[in-house]
């Protein structure tokens, strides 16, 4: 990838970020967070990451970011107005994120960097060769993950399912004479 | 090097206007076609000069529908409601149109032809993982609808913006479920390499299409899909007889024909998908490469280049006759039910996929495909 690109998207990611905590239109910051989601997205399949990229553009852009939508809409958040926060609060946190900014850079400035970048072959990012990955070495965690999720899945239908002699509107309507 | 960007980029922007031609000719149908089936008139009015009528014409409504219309629409008063959120309001509709124009790249429509000594696919972009980018782009086409119907400012556009996002999230499984099984037909996800999978024949003149391979599938997908486009019989999200006109009620001029537009495209994208996926996109039964080599032997040779033409063309109809098809599934029946749509999605469609999934996991495997 050539560096502009990279430092295009890169710039932008960030920018979207920030509208994500700088917005106060909940709707708004939900957008600024999908363009963020986007962008780096493209930067995985511009990094031959091609299945992440696109899993992250259906399972989080187009499927966990429409739930917040309707979180959003369902909470019926409105718009903020006027300061937020208290000023001693923003205080500590402006010293609490300058250490953490501090400490990030000593650990990633160069003579502490420990780690060592590798140029993987062409093609690593490919559904083949994730699969030949995910139903050989990594095959156990993959299968108790699904096992995990399905439970998920059992358990809020039978949190949400409906008793019978409850309250239920259908019911009053299909029953009434 | 530069002729492969130019034709790539060439081929983009044809099939982007192949892509808006296809609503133009569903707007005519939706006119015209409507008209036809309901045993009425429909447009007949607007004529240049009165042409035609002098030459003892009947008047096809061609220039009502395909000029008149949009120059209307367009040149009408584009009116923001008070309180809307005037930039998302603004925004959604092109939020709605951009990810169905720029799905339709992926799609092959044709082989491959020989320019000056290169080899050109006719496809505009031919990715590994071209299923991806359709299930990625198609997932992203729910915010232009859930945001026009949010920034609106009106209960019956939020309304209609719920629907619709719900309707497509829950659409959208079945669709992709019946993709899966298509990709597990043809052990690719490369578009252009599914259609070259559904060349040749079985018994020596059925051929290797997908609705052959995947029939439980391919109404799957035609059902999913017209979900998608939300036409009738699904267009609970725009019900007009509840909703007034739904998520784009307080839209007008040219913002509202971009949701239209935006349906016809849907609609043509799908009519698309169908034919790559189960009609062998540009294959033509029994045209090898060489020609054409009919059941019981006969045999007929085509030039290379004719064989290329033919099937850019035989991709066509078969993408024309399935919009006819959706329109006129669109003209006949009736409007469901919000309880029967969630109904049938998740407790038709779904388990209807998962199960075609399994079995075609299971015939994968006992066929021996499998590396």
């Amino acid at each position: 990838m050539p560096p502009f690109v990279y430092i295009f998207l890169g710039a932008l990611a960030v920018v979207s970020a920030l509208g994500v905590i700088i917005q106060r239109n909940p709707v708004h910051s939900l957008l600024a967070l999908i363009g963020t989601l986007m962008t780096v997205a493209i930067l995985f399949i511009a990094e031959d990451a091609v299945v992440v990229g696109f899993l992250q553009i259906i399972v989080y852009a187009g499927a966990i970011m429409i739930l917040f939508l309707f979180v959003i809409w369902l909470l019926n958040l409105q718009t903020e107005v006027g300061p937020t926060g208290h000023l001693l609060l923003k205080f500590f946190g402006s010293i609490a994120a300058a250490l953490f900014v501090t400490e990030l850079f000593f650990i990633l400035a160069p003579p502490h960097m420990q780690v060592k970048f590798t140029r993987e072959p062409t093609g690593y990012g490919s559904l083949a060769s994730l699969a030949g990955k995910l139903f050989t070495d990594y095959l156990v965690a993959f299968e108790v993950t699904s096992v995990l999720l399905l439970a998920a899945v059992v358990g809020s239908v039978a949190l949400a399912r409906k008793l019978p002699g409850t309250n239920d509107p259908l019911e009053v309507r299909n029953t009434a004479p | 090097m530069t002729i492969e960007l130019v034709a790539g980029a060439i081929k983009a922007i044809l099939m982007i206007v192949l892509g808006l031609n296809l609503s133009l000719f569903l707007l005519y149908f939706e006119r015209k076609g409507s008209a036809l089936i309901q045993d009425r008139i429909g447009s007949n009015r607007v004529t240049i000069t009165g042409l035609g009528k002098r030459m003892g014409m009947p008047n096809l409504g061609i220039i009502n529908t395909t000029i008149a219309d949009p120059v209307k629409m367009f040149t009408k008063e584009d009116f923001i409601p008070a309180g809307a959120d005037r930039f998302l309001h603004t925004l959604a509709p092109f939020l709605a149109l951009f990810p169905v124009m720029i799905t339709f790249v992926v799609i092959p429509f044709g082989d491959s032809i020989s320019i000056a000594g290169h080899r050109i696919g006719l496809e505009a972009a031919n990715l590994n993982a071209g299923a991806l980018y359709l299930l990625a782009t198609i997932g992203l086409g729910v915010y232009g609808v859930a945001l026009a119907g949010w920034s609106s400012n009106n209960r019956w556009s939020l309304l209609g913006g719920i629907r619709a996002t719900a309707q497509m999230i829950s659409y959208e499984l079945a669709m992709g479920l019946a993709i899966v099984s298509v990709i597990m037909t043809f052990g690719t996800l490369n578009l252009q390499e599914i259609v070259r999978g559904q060349g040749g024949v079985w018994f020596g003149f059925l051929p290797r299409w997908g609705i052959f391979v995947q029939p439980l599938a391919f109404i799957l997908l035609l059902v999913a899909g017209a979900a998608e486009s939300k036409r009738i019989p699904f267009d609970m999200p725009e019900s007009e007889s509840e909703l007034i006109q739904g998520y784009f009620t307080e839209y007008s001029g040219g913002k509202q024909a971009v949701f239209m537009l935006t349906d016809f495209a849907e609609q043509a994208l799908v009519a698309m998908l169908l034919t790559t996926f189960f009609l062998g996109g540009w294959q033509i039964p029994w045209l090898a490469p060489n020609g054409f080599h009919f059941p019981g032997g006969a045999f007929l040779a085509v030039p290379a280049l004719a064989v290329s033409i033919l099937g850019v063309i035989s991709f066509l109809v078969k993408v024309v006759a399935l919009c006819l098809f959706l329109g006129m599934v669109r003209w006949t029946l009736p409007r469901f039910r919000y309880d029967q749509l969630m109904r049938l999605g998740w407790k038709g469609l779904v388990p209807l996929g998962l199960l075609n999934v399994l079995l075609t996991a299971f015939v994968v495997v006992a066929t021996g495909r499998v590396q």
